[in-house]
């Protein structure tokens, strides 16, 4: 075994993570269902997106206690609030969502080391994480990089 | 292991120059197809996204519209592209997975890899110049079964069971007429491939007719506070202790309760690293090694071709001084399911 697989590299300060578990959910969720939204229109046909159909899928920030929720209707992603039963919960630590984002760590490797959580509608789940596999990454850094510089 | 090579095929004992074989590497998406080409692949291989593959999964592999582009890329760059048609049709559904044949030509894919006879018939009909490879799933693991598949439908290539030891695989090369394939690193199963009935019986879906062992729809995970359990159609497959490694929710690999003990009573959940082998393998004239896991992401793809990519530079460059460097086995483990790697049924001296 490999320790460098066993543990992220860095967590959220607890501190931080205090403050950031006491803000609102609905913009972080606004902002991920806008970026599926654009993913989804270039990346998915409505065979794909069937599996997501009706169903709600939460990201688990588990280092900074943040959860990003995103429901799926009539082939439009849409923000869920905390009050919100998902479907589907993938949880993981901030650093390994982020090396997960920009492509560095394989979401298998992470699940076999228990860095990964994966509960609920496991369908849902593949479809989510294979829709943003489709992803071509560098094009949507960008664009998500200047909507961030607009608010 | 020496002596089992030696004792079977004159080429196995070692080092005689060698050619490089093709490295084969997997893509269920076209980000991981590029990634493939882009870090040293000879071959990527792929499917559509229905059950005419063995990864039926939800949200993976092809349109039609991304493989075009798949196609292009690969071969703008001097890589093919082989399609995985190597589930087996039935009557009622025959002519969809002879369309499916029919798209992988149109697209212009350098072969399609194929299980059943029907389909090679159909293809080698219809498509002269359309290459055939005998899929794993064929499940041929002599060199006369291959040689029939040879002479009857043209085959180019055969993608061995991962069955045989390396004496029996040298026999198999020096008296096939065609081309042979072996797995070269990736995850492992029961390995009765085009016949493993496991799945199915559980969820009613299985690899050969439906392209899928555990179908998403039927696995759940949940996390408790024994560990991480794993249910298939309901059925406890598995319970992981905390910090315990994890492996795919297949049937083969569960852990069950056998006259009072519990244990893995079929399959441990590891996966098949060769690398030690490459010098064998390629003196034995084998033309293609494979690495598994169209199902896994872009990061996995890159990172185990571009391992074996200089492990087969390095084999070729100076085969009788090679030696696996460390970095590259902990690279490999580190992605492999259950993260632990064997030389499987390779290293064996029974037959």
């Amino acid at each position: 075994m490999n320790p460098g697989v066993a543990t992220p590299t860095w967590r959220v300060p607890a501190p931080v993570a205090a403050v950031l578990a006491r803000l609102p959910t609905l913009p972080p969720s606004a902002l991920a269902a806008a970026a599926l939204n654009r993913v989804a229109a270039r990346y998915a046909d409505a065979e794909s997106l069937a599996p997501l159909e009706g169903k709600a899928v939460r990201v688990s920030v588990t280092d900074a206690g943040v959860t990003i929720t995103v429901r799926c209707v009539r082939g439009k992603f849409t923000p869920g609030t905390r009050g919100v039963t998902p479907t589907a919960t993938i949880a993981a630590s901030l650093a390994d969502f982020v090396a997960l984002a920009t492509r560095r760590e394989d979401p298998d490797t992470l699940f076999f080391a228990r860095r990964l959580m994966l509960e609920g509608d496991t369908e849902a789940s593949l479809a989510m994480r294979n829709l943003l596999d489709r992803v071509d990454v560098a094009p949507l850094a960008a664009w998500l990089t200047r909507v961030v510089a607009r608010r | 292991m020496d002596a089992v090579v030696a004792d079977s095929h004159p080429a196995a004992r070692g080092s005689v120059a060698c050619r490089a074989p093709d490295l084969v590497c997997p893509a269920g998406s076209l980000p991981a197809l590029k990634a493939a080409v882009d870090h040293g692949a000879t071959c990527v291989y792929t499917g559509f996204r229905d059950a005419t593959n063995a990864r039926n999964f939800a949200g993976l592999n092809f349109s039609l519209a991304d493989l075009e582009i798949g196609v292009r890329y690969a071969r703008d760059r001097g890589v093919r592209v082989l399609i995985a048609l190597n589930t087996y049709p039935q009557a009622q559904n025959y002519a969809a997975w002879c369309a499916a044949v029919d798209r992988a030509a149109a697209v212009g894919a350098h072969a399609i890899i194929v299980a059943d006879a029907g389909l090679m018939a159909y293809a080698a009909k219809r498509h002269p110049n359309l290459a055939l490879h005998l899929s794993v799933q064929g499940s041929a693991t002599t060199y006369e079964a291959i040689n029939f598949y040879a002479d009857r439908f043209g085959i180019k290539r055969a993608v061995l069971p991962r069955v045989l030891t390396l004496g029996q695989v040298a026999s198999v090369v020096a008296h096939a007429r065609t081309e042979i394939e072996v797995f070269a690193f990736g995850s492992l199963c029961v390995m009765v491939e085009g016949r493993c009935q496991l799945s199915s019986y559980v969820t009613g879906q299985g690899p050969n007719l439906n392209g899928v062992c555990s179908p998403a729809s039927a696995v759940r995970w949940t996390e408790t506070a024994a560990g991480r359990e794993v249910r298939l159609a309901g059925v406890l497959v598995d319970r992981f202790a905390p910090g315990e490694n994890a492996g795919y929710p297949t049937l083969c690999k569960g852990r069950y309760e056998v006259e009072g003990a519990t244990g893995y009573a079929i399959e441990e959940p590891v996966s098949l690293n060769t690398l030690s082998l490459l010098p064998k393998l390629c003196a034995m004239g084998v033309r293609a090694v494979k690495i598994e896991g169209r199902q896994r992401s872009v990061a996995y793809v890159a990172e185990v071709t571009a391992v074996w990519r200089a492990a087969i530079d390095a084999c070729i460059c100076d085969p009788e001084h090679f030696e696996v460097d460390a970095a590259w086995d902990a690279r490999l483990a580190r992605l492999a399911e259950g993260r632990q790697v064997t030389l499987g049924v390779y290293h064996r001296s029974w037959r």
